[in-house]
């Protein structure tokens, strides 16, 4: 717990929201928020995806303006016109897509917004912030205890030695040794979090909002992150987190704060909380079990196989829909082989960069490999194109929503639509049906139960997170998939959408199609899979069946030689 | 307010601002709101219709097609080399019309596919290999006449450009086959796909290649259709012909509101950005304006349309199309 003596103010409340209302077009998103997040204190904010957390924030940092209710900052009513303003008085925000410019270095990444000039004058080690119309004005309100900062404006040449000073300082203070002039793009996932830490540090700030900082991080890569954020809270500053992973929330956050539909459904400090009590508050109701049952049949008698040396069991029966012998492409993977049957969920386990994903999109045809075969249903596939293994049964939800699974801008049924198109084609010239066309956009909407309000001409970028990837699973699923690829299929999104993601995949077993599941959640494939497939370094090290499910022994595998081929890829990772 | 709303993001407001231009105008300008102008503007904005047509295809890729001028320009003096009767190859031959039109059409689809082949797999900017192809190809049309420009063209062919029924059906046939192609068939909904996101539409089993080749293809047909409409107009081959038009073509199509960025665009849009591009031309014309001071205005009115759309995208980002 933060001791008062560090606050910069005397009250104990940093910030508070009272009754803050907004509404888009008649639908109300928040309802009458109101909390208080006192100074110093990390607070944990979760709910559902669009349960109306990224909404407040964006009012909390001047996106948006509220329709009713009042924000106070230190003492001093908060009311941000513009993301510059919210700057300024120290609300620094760290995204869940990273905001950074990889072709850029890490001091231009840190000081675009503003970099230090020659014949700049700065008291103390000061924030380059440029506020208000001088850029002096803004920054001296905030900071009355302080020593003045007169900022001048300088000449317009970059003062490099500046610029270089400031960049260490702040990277040494996130814990990271890399030269200030090291392009972004040679970092690591959670090295580049540690440069967006240092960034919104840079301003000096009184409260940083982090949104969900941990999905693209390796759990080595999270410990160091939340080691950070512990220091920073010594510091004195003040944390609003929020994030799906509420393990992490319970164990980082003071205090804890759940909305739903828009109003907040629970608060209070961290003793009072458990995880299934978040989960219950989050969803409405009881959470029975988060997956949902289906029977699952230890199909294949457990050989101990060794790490080295996998069976490719399920190879050769007659019911074996995906079969995979020996593919491999040279620095990619090695000797892949497995079998996957009807009615089967197969998971992949391993950590990012084992080759799962580049597993994925060679069997998809998206990558080339130089040796193996790969069949479906019998027939070799791997000569065909992407578009000729979907026409054979093939479905593949990518890891990444935004970058290849949705038309982000294209609406929704149009999106729906795209995968089986050729279906309701005829003709030479492809003339389509709109007739099925439409009612088979409806039936997908149904399948997966679509947001109800939403209308099938209005952009899929307005849907939510959950709501998105039910429509990349809708597409596939329309054209009736034999094998189904899915890459992190619950990525980002909050419960409610991961069981119903869940539900989906066991209604698509159930009616006798494969799943390949890859996950970087082990209790996902525990509680999802028939048997998983442990890759680590571009090879398959363990097959593990489900009466031998074992966390431990999964992350063994995974990690197995890791140490080395982590610390060759990416020195950083061994510190 | 609502009133306003429903003007703004009414597909047919580009429609609107003609009507309203017309109507502001025709009292200034002499000769404006007669029939025999109108009829003038009629048969003025058809060739520039069919090139545009063809353009707001590959726009919609998120491509853009640079050579189109100088496929008016080699079909142009191409068809003429053929069916000219002074020195035609085909003088005086009775099916010297209907092949010499093939050529010039089918010479643009080769263009076409040469575009999109070289843009797919080589994987270069459509931009920098219509750029360059704009190039090589007037340079071709200049070398192969000597910078001459033929004319004695048959009469049954100068009919394809002159008689406005004639040139009118064959102009309102390719728009709207333009329009069929993207709106009701598998091609055109693949093409909006790979204009949002190539990566998604590879991903989603479109064959992404074929599809640009084919956008590239019909681009290139109907600049080669839009050399026949002109050359005839004009009665004449010329490597010059339209040579200082190209933005006159992508700015019709960008006024009508296809995006430049890709996945958003329609034929309908095309030929509303057409009429208001010719009724302004033709306004300005009339006003007796030099060539010069008319460049000027254009400009000025057609940044004013752009700022217009900008504002207009941003009310439908907010309420959905």
């Amino acid at each position: 717990m933060p001791t008062d003596n560090k606050q910069p103010t005397t009250n104990n409340e940093l910030l508070s929201f009272s009754g803050i209302t907004k509404s888009f077009f008649g639908v109300a998103v928040l309802k009458d928020v109101s909390f208080i997040v006192p100074a110093g204190h990390t607070l944990g904010l979760v709910g559902e995806n669009g349960a109306g957390k990224s909404t407040l924030m964006n009012i909390l940092g001047g996106n948006l303006t509220p329709d009713d209710g009042q924000m106070s900052l230190g003492g001093e009513p908060h009311a941000p016109a513009a993301p510059k303003e919210a700057t300024c008085a120290g609300v620094a925000f760290i995204h869940q897509e990273l905001n950074l410019f990889p072709n850029l270095s890490i001091a231009e990444n840190l000081f675009l917004a503003a970099f230090p000039r020659l014949g700049q004058k700065v008291v103390r080690g000061s924030p380059f912030v440029v506020c208000g119309s001088t850029d002096t004005t803004r920054v001296h309100q905030r900071t009355t205890n302080d020593e003045q900062r007169a900022v001048s404006r300088g000449l317009p040449w970059i003062d490099r030695r500046t610029l270089r000073s400031r960049t260490t300082e702040l990277l040494r203070q996130v814990g990271l040794d890399h030269p200030p002039d090291t392009p972004v793009e040679r970092l690591s996932a959670g090295e580049r979090q540690l440069v967006e830490i240092a960034k919104a540090l840079s301003i000096e700030p009184r409260l940083i909002i982090l949104d969900e900082p941990t999905t693209s991080l390796t759990s080595r890569e999270t410990e160091h992150l939340f080691a950070l954020l512990n220091r920073l809270r010594e510091r004195g500053i003040a944390m609003i987190y929020i994030s799906h992973a509420l393990n992490d929330v319970l164990r980082l956050c003071d205090s804890i704060v759940v909305l739903r539909d828009g109003a907040v459904v629970g608060q209070g400090p961290r003793a009072e909380w458990t995880v299934d009590r978040m989960i219950t508050l989050m969803v409405g109701r009881e959470m029975e079990q988060l997956f949902p049952h289906r029977p699952r049949s230890n199909l294949s008698p457990p050989s101990e196989s060794t790490a080295a040396q996998v069976s490719a069991s399920g190879a050769g029966s007659s019911d074996t829909l995906l079969e995979v012998a020996g593919v491999t492409q040279p620095g990619i993977v090695a000797d892949i082989s497995f079998g996957l049957r009807a009615g089967e969920v197969l998971g992949i386990s391993g950590l990012m960069g084992s080759g799962r994903t580049e597993l994925a999109r060679i069997l998809f045809g998206l990558d080339p490999l130089s040796r193996g075969s790969i069949h479906l249903a019998g027939r070799p596939i791997e000569r065909l194109s992407p578009r000729e293994r979907v026409a054979a049964g093939l479905a593949f939800l990518t890891e990444s929503r935004r970058d290849e699974g949705l038309c982000l801008d294209a609406s929704i049924a149009d999106n729906l639509s795209l995968v089986s198109l050729p279906g309701h084609a005829s003709g030479p010239a492809g003339w389509l049906n709109q007739g099925t066309m439409n009612a088979s956009v409806q039936s997908a909407r149904r399948a997966v139960t679509l947001n109800a309000s939403a209308r099938d001409l209005q952009p899929v970028k307005t849907l939510s997170g959950g709501n998105q990837q039910k429509v990349v699973l809708a597409k596939w699923l329309l054209n009736e998939p034999r094998v189904f690829i899915l890459d992190e299929p619950t990525r980002g999104i909050d419960v409610g959408a991961k069981h119903e993601v869940y539900s989906l995949i066991n209604q698509l077993v159930g009616r006798g199609a494969g799943v390949l599941m890859i996950s970087s959640e082990i209790e996902e494939l525990i509680g999802m899979c028939g048997r998983i497939l442990v890759m680590n370094r571009g090879r398959i090290r363990d097959e593990i069946h489900l009466h031998q499910f074992d966390r431990e022994r999964i992350l063994k595998a995974a990690l197995h030689d890791g140490h080395l081929a982590a610390t060759a890829a990416n020195p950083e990772a061994a510190r | 307010m609502t009133a306003a709303r429903k003007i703004l993001t009414s597909e047919y407001w580009i429609l609107l601002l003609c009507a309203a231009y017309f109507v502001a105008m025709a009292p200034f300008t002499p000769g404006f709101a007669t029939g025999g102008n109108l009829a003038n503007v009629f048969s003025a904005m058809l060739p520039l219709l069919v090139v545009a047509t063809g353009q707001t295809v590959v726009l919609i890729t998120a491509g853009i097609d640079l050579s189109v001028t100088s496929i008016i320009a080699l079909a142009s003096v191409t068809g003429a080399l053929l069916i000219s009767g002074d020195q035609g190859l085909l003088a005086g031959h009775a099916a010297a019309v209907p092949v010499g039109v093939l050529v010039m059409v089918g010479l643009g689809g080769a263009i076409g596919l040469l575009n999109g082949t070289v843009i797919t797999q080589l994987r270069m900017p459509p931009f920098v290999v219509t750029l360059t192809g704009m190039m090589f190809f007037s340079g071709f049309a200049i070398w192969l006449t000597e910078a001459k420009s033929i004319a004695a063209l048959p009469s049954g062919f100068l009919a394809l450009g002159k008689n406005p029924w004639l040139a009118g059906a064959i102009a309102a046939a390719v728009a709207a086959a333009g329009h069929l192609l993207l709106s009701r068939t598998l091609l055109g909904r693949w093409l909006y796909a790979i204009g949002h996101n190539p990566k998604v539409a590879l991903v989603s089993g479109v064959p992404v290649n074929r599809a640009l080749i084919l956008a590239y293809v019909w681009c290139g047909l109907c600049a080669g259709l839009a050399a026949v409409l002109i050359t005839a107009r004009l009665e004449s081959g010329s490597p010059v012909h339209w040579r200082s038009n190209l933005l006159d073509i992508i700015g019709a199509t960008v006024i009508g509101g296809t995006s430049l960025y890709g996945g958003r665009g329609k034929v309908l849009w095309t030929v509303f950005g057409v009429l208001f591009l010719t009724l302004l031309d033709n306004s300005l014309n009339l006003l007796n304006l030099s060539h010069f001071t008319i460049m000027m205005v254009k400009g000025v009115v057609i940044l004013f349309a752009a700022a217009m759309d900008v504002g207009r995208s941003s009310w439908l980002v907010v309420r959905g199309p």
